[in-house]
């Protein structure tokens, strides 16, 4: 047990450091605006991430296995503990950086080190997922923060009942960005570890509760973790390198990211467009770091386009190139020392 | 629920102050017409009004203020508020300090004068009511903010066409003989125009929150 543990750690850690960093995605401004206390959100974010993680992550986390299925635990354990040394580094020199990203970057890397053939179809529709996150996040914002602000000035609502609606309106906002984290985002922690997931199926009360469930409910409990030790701080600082955002930003922003999340996660909503027939959303991970500044940039264009620093999107562009490649070749180096150093198999 | 009956309560006692300030507005007119017209007790009794309203209003503000920071509400505007609050707490101020003076100098407005300086009170009440209504709309529809603006900067720049008129008439001309009541003229005249010039205060203030809370 305290093995399959160790070799787990790297996907926890990994999950830690997104509970910590996109938990201020959903709740950083409506705590960093005083609209809600931390403690209120971070109790709301956990629960939630871990409901949707354990409910909903099945979706994202199939695509990523076909991409690349790591099938020796030491080789998951070193592929999440990559991605995290990537998200580390990138974070440290302040470089835009998306667990989805690396989490991406890293299994191609353990592909070329094994020798498996990374499925370009798969890899395109991830690729192409990554360009449309933000773009559909930035149409969202755009879409909803007319639509609010249509609303707001027909109804003639008093300032004080508006911000008594923002407030709940983030809390209810604020959980439904925390399912759709962590049933988008469980799959770049946990991902790597269901084909070879240690735990076995079990019942309780006549329910079963899958090997994945179990591997999805422990990678969700480390995101809590994050949420509660470390995310205080960097909520006390989100959105203030972007612009300073309302309460009423702030709501629309949440809820356009939580729902290109809850999109690229569906699996309901998927079975739901196939049966009418229309097309549908890959199951993929996305940044919802990226999903925000596409929510702001949205927002920013319905306020007329002024002020908008499009460096931030170049950003993003950098992002998406340098993440993957840092990640791919970190994985490549770790294996190689996993395998050859350690005499662990990573690869069967 | 809590929060639902506090929400409601605060949007009362906001709408009630800017009440207050409107019925300070109109005792201020009956007071000054009372005066004008001689009868001292209806005068009085405007006074005191007055005086309470004035005393209802800085309760009132405090108040507003103590929900609005303990229940943590409009972090975003709540400093806004306040200093709207604030700065229109002073127009009540200068209307109860006006009828004061009224008591207790009793200044003797010439006859020919009196339509003039009703008029003067007239414009001034009218820009206090212009301002009760943008500031209003503030807080309800924001898009209608600029329009009271707009009618309260007209009304006070007619209230400093009338108090330069009137205070020409007592300067230039006979109807006021001696000087010392000519200098208590122009006093008088001055301090009923400023009510008009507070009421633009509190809109140029207003007139930049407007712009803060934009959509």
């Amino acid at each position: 047990m305290e093995a399959i543990l160790i070799f787990l750690s790297s996907g926890l850690f990994l999950g830690w450091s997104l509970g910590a960093n996109d938990a201020a995605n959903v709740f950083g401004t409506a705590v960093s605006t005083k609209m809600i206390r931390f403690t209120t959100a971070a109790v709301i974010c956990s629960i939630f991430v871990i409901i949707g993680a354990v409910l909903g992550g099945a979706g994202a986390s199939d695509t990523l296995g076909k991409l690349g299925s790591v099938n020796a635990i030491a080789g998951s354990f070193t592929v999440a503990l990559a991605a995290g040394l990537t998200v580390f580094l990138m974070t440290r020199t302040k470089l835009p950086v998306s667990t989805s990203q690396a989490i991406v970057g890293a299994i191609i890397g353990w592909n070329f080190f094994s020798g498996f053939q990374t499925d370009v179809s798969t890899l395109v529709k991830i690729v192409y997922t990554w360009i449309l996150c933000p773009v559909l996040a930035g149409a969202f914002g755009f879409a909803l923060y007319r639509l609010i602000i249509l609303y707001i000035r027909k109804s003639r609502i008093h300032m004080i009942r508006i911000d008594h609606y923002t407030r709940i309106g983030l809390v209810i906002v604020g959980a439904f960005g925390s399912y759709s984290l962590g049933a988008n985002n469980i799959a770049n922690v946990m991902g790597v570890f269901v084909p070879v997931s240690p735990f076995r199926s079990i019942e309780i009360g006549g329910i079963v509760i899958s090997a994945t469930h179990i591997l999805f409910f422990l990678g969700a409990l480390a995101i809590a973790l994050g949420v509660f030790t470390y995310s205080k701080k960097v909520m006390s600082t989100v959105g203030s390198d972007i612009f300073r955002l309302s309460a009423i930003d702030a709501l629309i922003v949440v809820l356009s990211s939580a729902l290109v999340l809850f999109i690229f996660a569906s699996e309901g909503l998927q079975a739901f467009l196939i049966s009418y027939g229309l097309p549908t959303f890959p199951l993929v991970p996305v940044s919802s770091s990226q999903a925000v500044v596409g929510a702001i940039i949205g927002i920013a264009l319905g306020k007329g386009g002024k002020n908008i620093n499009f460096s931030t999107m170049g950003k993003i562009g950098i992002g998406w190139i340098f993440t993957p490649l840092a990640s791919g070749i970190i994985s490549f180096i770790l294996l190689f020392f996993m395998q050859n150093v350690f005499m662990q198999t990573v690869f069967n | 629920m809590k929060i639902i009956g506090e929400t409601k309560q605060l949007i009362s006692d906001i709408d009630i102050f800017w009440d207050t300030i409107s019925r300070s507005a109109l005792a201020f007119r009956s007071g000054i017409k009372h005066y004008l017209a001689g009868r001292t007790e209806k005068f009085r009794s405007d006074l005191e009004d007055i005086s309470k309203l004035e005393n209802e209003t800085d309760t009132m503000r405090r108040e507003i203020k103590y929900k609005l920071y303990s229940h943590m509400l409009i972090p975003e505007s709540r400093g806004d508020v306040l200093g709207l609050l604030e700065t229109t707490d002073n127009v009540v101020d200068s209307i109860k300090k006006v009828l004061l003076q009224f008591d207790i100098e009793k200044p003797e407005i010439p006859e020919s004068m009196k339509e003039e300086f009703m008029e003067l009170t007239k414009m001034s009440v009218k820009t206090v009511d212009e301002m009760v209504l943008a500031s209003r709309a503030f807080f309800r529809e924001i898009s209608i903010v600029n329009d009271h603006i707009n009618k309260v900067h007209y009304f006070e720049h007619e209230a400093d066409k009338i108090e330069e008129d009137l205070k020409r008439k007592a300067f230039n001309s006979d109807i006021i003989k001696d000087l010392s009541r000519k200098v208590q003229m122009r006093y008088f005249v001055e301090k009923v125009a400023l009510i008009s010039d507070e009421a633009e205060a509190v809109c140029d203030r207003l007139s930049i929150y407007v712009i803060k809370r934009s959509f």
